[in-house]
């Protein structure tokens, strides 16, 4: 009998990471959960169990504390075949523009934060020889925009570096995935005002981060109208771009 | 302030619509003017608080399920489309799905609602063993048969009046396969419809389609669909033991302009439907239960079909003794307006189990009308039929139905309304529907 294969999702209580878990779970994965709350994480991990019988693990992670990382990644009971990190911050934009400590919380958590855990994966999954490493970033992320660039911007340096990550990795049999989401109906987006077309509800993401993993993609856009979308607004030229109010 | 309805899109009105996260944040959630809202598939005012809705589906965690029992424990807002994905392949089905399994637990317990084997198995509720209530008034009780039974019976067929359903402990039927063993009879008229359905007592599931539309002789013609749950060697070669469950594919992408469904469409339509339908009657073949139970999932928002301003599902219960006469007196008048839709259906039903529960021993019907001209005077005039035979509306379905119909229909209604003032005296749990046909005014 072959062992059973083995996920970690960081961020394991949002939404996404819920349905990211459940899918991998579903597909016969034992999966841990890593978040800054075990405790509020405890009734998934139960709920995964009773779902699929399978084995789930928690285990404290904050995506700020990267002095952490090391000794996060050494305590683990064994070094996962999947790790999933869905840790991000929207933050508010506007508070962003003035106050720096919002604006540094917002970059740290969509960029540093997670680059850095998967950056330090990455390097064990090398050492091994196989593993596989998703990163979830976002459209936000194709192009800076007015309504909200600090966020985009922390999400296209994360997109930058799995992309990089990745052409590095794959040699050494490593596999990175990019998965942009766009609109999801999650906690995050609660109360925002999202294009009902565009907008997918999180187990929808959950089996396309699944996909992703078992097919080996390079970067996912959930629902392939973002990938059009984003097309359409990275190839505006700036002059246009910057009168547009989004 | 959102604009919100039910599933047959009327009425469309105004209340807040609240996702809690956290059950301390559903009590925050409920003062005065509340009511839960599971997955909106109530077609009228149900789910719709007078101020304020409390959205449940983000509760969807199970807690606990027991392989050796089938017994389970988790949130209301588990939908059945859910549980059927997650433990159909562990051998596990719901006891009792309605025609649509995108529904929420919840919902399913606040309606008790009916499967096809209502006649035999009983419904919803009867599965249920407790439930985590959230009371108007603000406690958070276990209620079950033996404590706090008031509560739990008023909470089964209850329409969410009895306060918010948080948690709920259920039974799940063993079942084999995800595949169902049909076999459809052809009725030529009313009678033989009824005979039919009087004839399947023993099937585990029967349901008939009748054609509202045809007149005279043809009068009440129908298939019957009978079920049984099939065994791992009564599937094809190779077929796994449960089916894939394919999202929705097909969706209704806008409003239909409402001249779509007119009498020659439906009349078309229901005419090859029947004759289709009858060329297969007699044999019988082993159908994934997705097309069995849930026909009209399949095409995603098919209620838009009807256009912007809705439709009306009218579905009483006829009590056995009279059944016969007053279908034909009802199908008949349905027949000559020739506007019904082709979504009518004609079922047994046994006892209900909660206070409140719509199933009565006889037969339901249930039509579907585009929401024009002089329906809901039509209604009313259909109403009146039901009453006189001490009859009754499903709550779930209803949309207009008057106070004095549905005191009629229900002679239980003091006991719930004693039941409901006890846990939520100062009437903080209300509804659209509880406003038309309950509240003091
Ligand atoms: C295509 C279709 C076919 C159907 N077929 C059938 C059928 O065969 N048999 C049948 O019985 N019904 C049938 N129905 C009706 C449907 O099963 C019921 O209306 C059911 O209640 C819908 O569940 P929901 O989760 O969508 O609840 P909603 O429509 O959101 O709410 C329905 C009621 O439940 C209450 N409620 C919901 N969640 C909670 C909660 N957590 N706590 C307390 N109260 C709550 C609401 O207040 C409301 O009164 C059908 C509906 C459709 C659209």
């Amino acid at each position: 009998m072959t062992s059973r294969k083995s996920a970690i999702v960081l961020g394991g209580s949002s939404d996404i990471g819920r349905a990211a878990a459940r899918a991998l779970a579903k597909a016969g994965y034992d999966v841990a959960l890593a978040g800054r709350d075990v405790a509020a994480l405890e009734p998934d991990a139960a709920d995964l169990r009773a779902r699929y019988n399978v084995d789930v693990g928690l285990h404290k992670f904050d995506v700020l504390d990267t002095a952490s990382f090391e000794a996060f990644v050494d305590s683990l009971p064994a070094l996962p075949d999947v790790v999933v990190s869905i840790v991000g911050l929207l933050g508010v934009q506007q508070n962003a523009e003035s106050d720096l400590a919002h604006a540094t919380m917002i970059m740290r958590s969509n960029y540093e934060g997670p680059s850095l855990i998967l950056g330090l994966f990455a390097e064990r999954f090398l050492a091994r020889g196989n593993g596989t490493l998703v990163g979830v970033s976002s459209v936000a992320g194709d192009r800076g925009r007015a309504s909200n660039y600090v966020y985009g911007s922390a999400k296209a340096g994360f997109s930058a570096f799995l992309s990089g990550l990745r052409a590095r990795a794959s040699r050494g049999g490593v596999h990175v995935v990019t998965v942009k989401p766009g609109f999801v109906r999650t906690k995050m987006t609660e109360g925002m005002k999202l294009i009902g077309p565009l907008t997918v509800e999180a187990p929808v993401v959950g089996d396309a981060i699944l996909s992703a993993v078992e097919k080996k993609t390079d970067v996912v856009y959930v629902s392939g109208k973002w990938r059009l979308v984003m097309l359409i607004i990275r190839t505006l030229p700036e002059a246009v771009f910057k009168k547009l109010k989004f | 302030m959102t604009l919100v309805s039910g599933w047959g899109r009327f009425p469309v009105v105004d209340s807040d619509v609240l996702r809690p996260r956290s059950f301390a944040a559903v009590g925050e959630a409920v003062s005065g003017g509340t009511v839960a809202r599971g997955n909106g598939r109530a077609y009228g005012d149900a789910a719709i608080g007078t101020v304020r809705t409390v959205a449940m589906t983000a509760f969807d965690r199970v807690r606990s399920f027991d392989p050796a029992t089938g017994r389970i424990r988790l949130e209301a807002g588990t939908l059945l489309s859910d549980l059927i994905e997650t433990f159909g392949p562990r051998g596990f089905l719901p006891f009792v799905v309605p025609g649509t399994r995108f529904v929420s637990v919840g919902g399913a317990i606040a309606a008790d609602v009916h499967g096809k084997n209502h006649h035999g198995e009983g419904g919803f509720g009867r599965y249920v063993d407790s439930i985590l209530l959230r009371t108007g008034q603000g406690e958070v009780i276990e209620a079950s048969r033996e404590q706090n039974s008031d509560a739990f019976f008023a909470t089964i067929g209850g329409m969410g009046l009895t306060g918010v359903i948080l948690e709920a402990t259920m039974r799940l039927r063993p079942a084999e396969t995800g595949w169902i063993r049909e076999r459809v009879i052809s009725a030529s008229d009313l009678d033989a419809a009824m005979r039919a359905l009087e004839a399947s007592d023993s099937a585990t599931y029967s349901v008939a389609w009748i054609d509202c539309v045809a007149r005279g002789r043809d009068l009440g013609r129908s298939l019957i669909y009978l079920g049984e749950h099939a065994q791992t060697d009564e599937l094809a070669e190779g077929a796994a033991a449960f089916p894939a469950g394919k999202d929705p594919g097909l969706s209704v992408p806008i409003d239909l302009p409402s001249m779509t469904l007119n009498r020659y469409s439906i009349r078309a339509f229901n005419e090859l439907y029947y004759r289709r339908g009858a060329r297969r009657a007699g044999g019988s073949r082993v159908v994934s239960l997705y097309p069995y139970f849930f026909p009209l999932d399949s095409l995603k928002d098919w209620n838009r079909i009807y256009g912007k301003r809705g439709f009306l599902q009218h579905q009483c219960v006829i009590p056995q003794p009279n059944a016969r006469d007053v279908l034909g007196d009802i199908l008949e008048r349905v027949a000559r307006r020739g506007d019904a839709s082709f979504l009518a259906v004609l079922k047994k039903l046994g006892q209900g189990d909660g206070i409140l529960s719509f199933p009565l021993p006889g037969y339901t019907l249930a039509l579907d009308f585009p929401v024009k001209g002089d329906i809901l005077n039509f209604l009313d005039e259909i109403d009146r039929l039901v009453v006189a035979a001490g009859g009754r509306l499903y709550l779930a379905k209803d949309a207009r139905q008057s106070r004095a119909t549905f005191a009629a229909g229900y002679p239980a209604l003091q006991r719930f309304n004693a039941i409901r003032k006890s846990l939520d005296p100062a009437g903080n749990i209300r509804s659209k529907l509880s406003q038309r046909l309950f509240d003091e005014v």
